[in-house]
């Protein structure tokens, strides 16, 4: 079911030029500081907008990732662990600024390998990626003053495995802190998108990182298990979905390994009588088609007041009319391209329940590429509390509108949920703002925005979205022993 | 106390909801002293009670969570005050079912009471402590706050029976949160008598609730029950810790895992028994005109 909906500009294509990415016909794993061939068999990394295979990518087999620990051991144990904290602070700064020097061709490579559209690879995740670095070097040697008690320790070796949606991103909020508070690590990135992560190993060599200090071992889910399950990892930290988290905090029971989870969410974005509507309508778009709805703590649930509710559907759908589906790498496109066919079949799926149940899909006009994988953002209206769509986790861009008659219902609501990872508010009302933040169970609440992120502000979930928090002091905690770490 | 009187024993039940019942299954199990000797026939709490009492948690989650920090600060510290004024009956309660001397049970009752005292001071700066503004790079007022993590099911210490309980009970109730507790198996009648105390210090009902019985089949059912958000394993049964722990990855929930060995209580405790219980929320707000 569509509507037309006129764009009201024509635009010139206007893509960014992907020269100053270089890609290798296939790439090894970077281990104690050296890229060596995989043991697994390699896999093809593909962009998501045009189907092309990008590279082939090698897959890191058990005694691969045995290799990897090892370094990380050696690297922890010899030199990491008794460097001068000032010293690691240094090196993360070295890092911060390489990644800045090199934030285009990080841009474009995010693009190509994701799918996301350049303008926030270039304008949200690479800088933030180099902030979250810059931030966390000024920790490495001011770790007694973060209030965890005294003479906190690091860990050991870091186990971290990464989803698709944020590559370099996530990694930056797994490596940063665990690199500042003396640890070493063995990262896992995700199968569909390592590209960023294998440019960050060259990044490593540029800023002269000691060997061992990074490991990237590239795979599938069983890399995965091999990184997070090895005998000789002291700690565990994973975004990703909840039913795989699941899985990670039963492989970790009765281990001594700490573990941090960053799971799925299902937010709820609500949106009271007295909003300004336009903003909260720019609000609501940024909330769900943010990189395509892959976001964990995207505003999926749109929880609108039942007075307003006519107006702000009008106002949205014009609003996503004018949204530009398309090239990732072209600087005015807004939504990108799903990551993989096994994404897109899900977002499918589950948006044919909405209709099945009962719910109203509405899509704007827009032409699609003919080749790689794309979803319309799409708004459900008339949906219940018990729709699939309102309660599982979609990750693509698919609006689900439910309504509310009072502040409490609208609570009521929005914590009727397995997760608890984020929420919006939007109301001109200060005092209802945080009383409403004070009710909802989520780890971030956003009010009148939405899918704002910083390195100085801790970002993690209730129930089961995860716990353990990344950003901020709070994050340092999940990287440290000591008597209030 | 003249020798010809009869004494008035006391029937030893569960604490739930702010009542006293007996276990809905019936069951009882004799409770005797560290020399054998019998002391009580305790309520044997079975998987009703323990569900029973995380619908009665839940449902005083918001009540009690939602004081004043001020506020949980005196009622905490109202227990500390009704504690005291039982001294010698917990000194007796300790005494016989740690098979302690009469100095060391004191010592045990005295440190029990000043931890409440120590945890009751906390409840009004675990924000300042624990939150903060952040400065993000943007136009935003932007905070962060700990927040109680919900229904905390507590596998009490089995041997300290008294000092043990308050160390874990206490910090999860400091934070905001309530509680479902297994007591000590075998030393199960000092936490009867903190009941008593609870039921009379302003603590509403269902924010403790105390079961009596065995951590080996509680255990279970707590840790996969769906509506508990954490869990602590201090007094699970050895070798059953990690199955525990696997069943409570089903909700993700969060987990304080077992320690090696029951720990020195009488150690100051930091933040480490509130800090796994509590959530920390961050909102942004924007800065503008």
């Amino acid at each position: 079911m569509t509507s037309s909906t006129r764009a009201p500009f024509e635009y010139a294509p206007a893509p960014e030029s992907r020269s100053i990415v270089d890609i290798a016909p296939s790439y090894g794993l970077f281990i104690d500081g050296e890229f060596v061939d995989g043991t697994g068999d390699s896999f093809k990394s593909v962009n998501p907008a045009s189907e092309e295979v990008l590279t082939e990518i090698s897959s890191g087999s058990d005694a691969d990732v045995d290799r990897a620990v090892a370094a990380a051991r050696r690297a922890f144990t010899r030199v990491w662990g008794p460097m001068r904290p000032a010293d690691r602070s240094k090196y993360l700064f070295r890092i911060a600024r390489l990644l800045q020097e090199r934030s285009r061709e990080f841009a474009v490579l995010e693009s190509l390998d994701n799918g996301k559209p350049i303008r926030e690879s270039r304008d949200v995740d690479v800088p933030l990626a180099a902030a979250h670095f810059f931030y966390h070097a000024g920790w490495a040697d001011k770790l007694d003053h973060a209030g965890l008690g005294p003479g906190p320790r690091p860990l050991g070796v870091a186990a971290q495995v990464i989803p698709w949606n944020f590559p370099l991103l996530m990694l930056a909020w797994k490596v940063a802190p665990a690199l500042a508070t003396g640890n070493t690590v063995v990262l896992k990135p995700a199968e569909t998108t390592p590209l960023t992560a294998l440019l960050f190993a060259e990044v490593c060599r540029q800023a002269d990182l000691p060997p061992g200090v990074v490991n990237i071992v590239t795979g599938a889910g069983d890399t995965g298990r091999a990184v997070v399950e090895h005998d000789d990892v002291d700690k565990v930290a994973f975004t990703g979905s909840t039913e795989v988290g699941k899985q990670i905090a039963r492989a970790v029971a009765g281990t001594r390994k700490k573990l941090t989870l960053e799971l799925g969410g299902k937010a709820a974005n609500i949106v009271f009588d007295d909003a300004p509507i336009d903003q909260a309508v720019e609000g609501i778009v940024q909330g769900i088609f943010f990189n395509q709805g892959h976001v964990c703590c995207a505003g999926s649930r749109l929880l609108v007041q039942e007075s307003i509710h006519d107006e702000v559907i009008a106002s949205l759908q014009r609003r996503i009319g004018t949204l530009r589906v398309g090239d990732p790498l072209d600087k005015n496109t807004d939504i990108g391209a799903i990551n993989s066919a096994e994404q897109l079949a899900r977002i499918r799926e589950l948006s044919d329940y909405g209709e099945a149940e009962g719910a109203t899909r509405w899509q704007p006009a827009c032409d699609l590429p003919d080749r790689g994988f794309w979803f319309p953002p799409t708004v459900f209206t008339g949906v219940s509390p018990a729709h699939r769509i309102a309660r599982d986790e979609v990750f693509g861009p698919v609006l689900s509108v439910l309504t509310f008659r009072t502040p409490d219902e609208a609570v009521a609501k929005a914590n009727n949920t397995t997760y608890g990872l984020s929420a919006g508010i939007w109301s001109e009302k200060g005092s209802r703002i945080l009383k409403i933040a004070n009710q909802l169970r989520a780890g971030v609440v956003w009010a009148n925005t939405f899918n704002k992120f910083d390195p100085t502000s801790p970002f993690g979930g209730y129930k089961q979205s995860g716990y353990g928090r990344e950003g901020g002091r709070h994050g340092l905690a999940a990287y440290l022993k000591g008597n209030d770490a | 106390m003249s020798s010809d009187r009869l004494a008035v024993r006391k029937t030893y039940k569960l604490y739930v909801n702010g009542a006293f019942p007996r276990s809905e299954s019936g069951r009882t199990y004799e409770v005797t002293d560290a020399k054998g000797h019998f002391l009580a026939n305790a309520a044997w709490a079975s998987r009703k009670d323990a569900r029973d009492a995380v619908v009665a948690a839940r449902g005083a989650f918001g009540t009690w969570s939602g004081m004043t920090a001020y506020n949980r600060g005196q009622v905490l510290y109202r227990v500390a005050e009704v504690m005291e004024g039982r001294h010698v009956q917990f000194c007796e309660e300790v005494a016989a079912g740690e098979g302690l001397s009469q100095s060391k049970a004191r010592a045990a009752v005295d440190a029990a009471i000043d931890r409440w005292v120590w945890y009751a001071g906390w409840t009004d700066k675990l924000a300042a402590v624990l939150g903060g503004a952040n400065p993000v790079a943007g136009p935003y007022f932007d905070f962060s706050m700990p927040e109680p993590t919900g229904v905390v099911a507590v596998l009490a210490p089995q041997q300290s029976s008294l000092l043990g309980l308050v160390s874990v009970l206490a910090p999860v109730l400091a934070g905001g949160n309530t509680a479902v507790v297994v007591t000590s198996k075998e030393r199960p009648l000092p936490a009867v008598a903190l009941a008593e105390v609870l039921a009379t210090s302003d603590v509403p009902g269902g924010t403790v609730n105390l079961l009596t019985g065995d951590a080996e089949e509680l255990g279970t059912w707590l840790a996969e029950h769906a509506d508990v958000d954490a869990i602590d394993l201090t007094g699970a049964p050895a070798g059953r810790a990690m199955e525990f722990e696997r069943e409570a990855a089903g909700t993700v929930k969060r987990v304080l895992r077992t320690p090696a060995q029951e720990p020195d209580w009488t150690a100051d405790p930091g933040l480490s028994r509130m800090t796994p219980f509590l959530e920390t929320k961050t909102v942004w707000h924007p800065i503008g005109v």
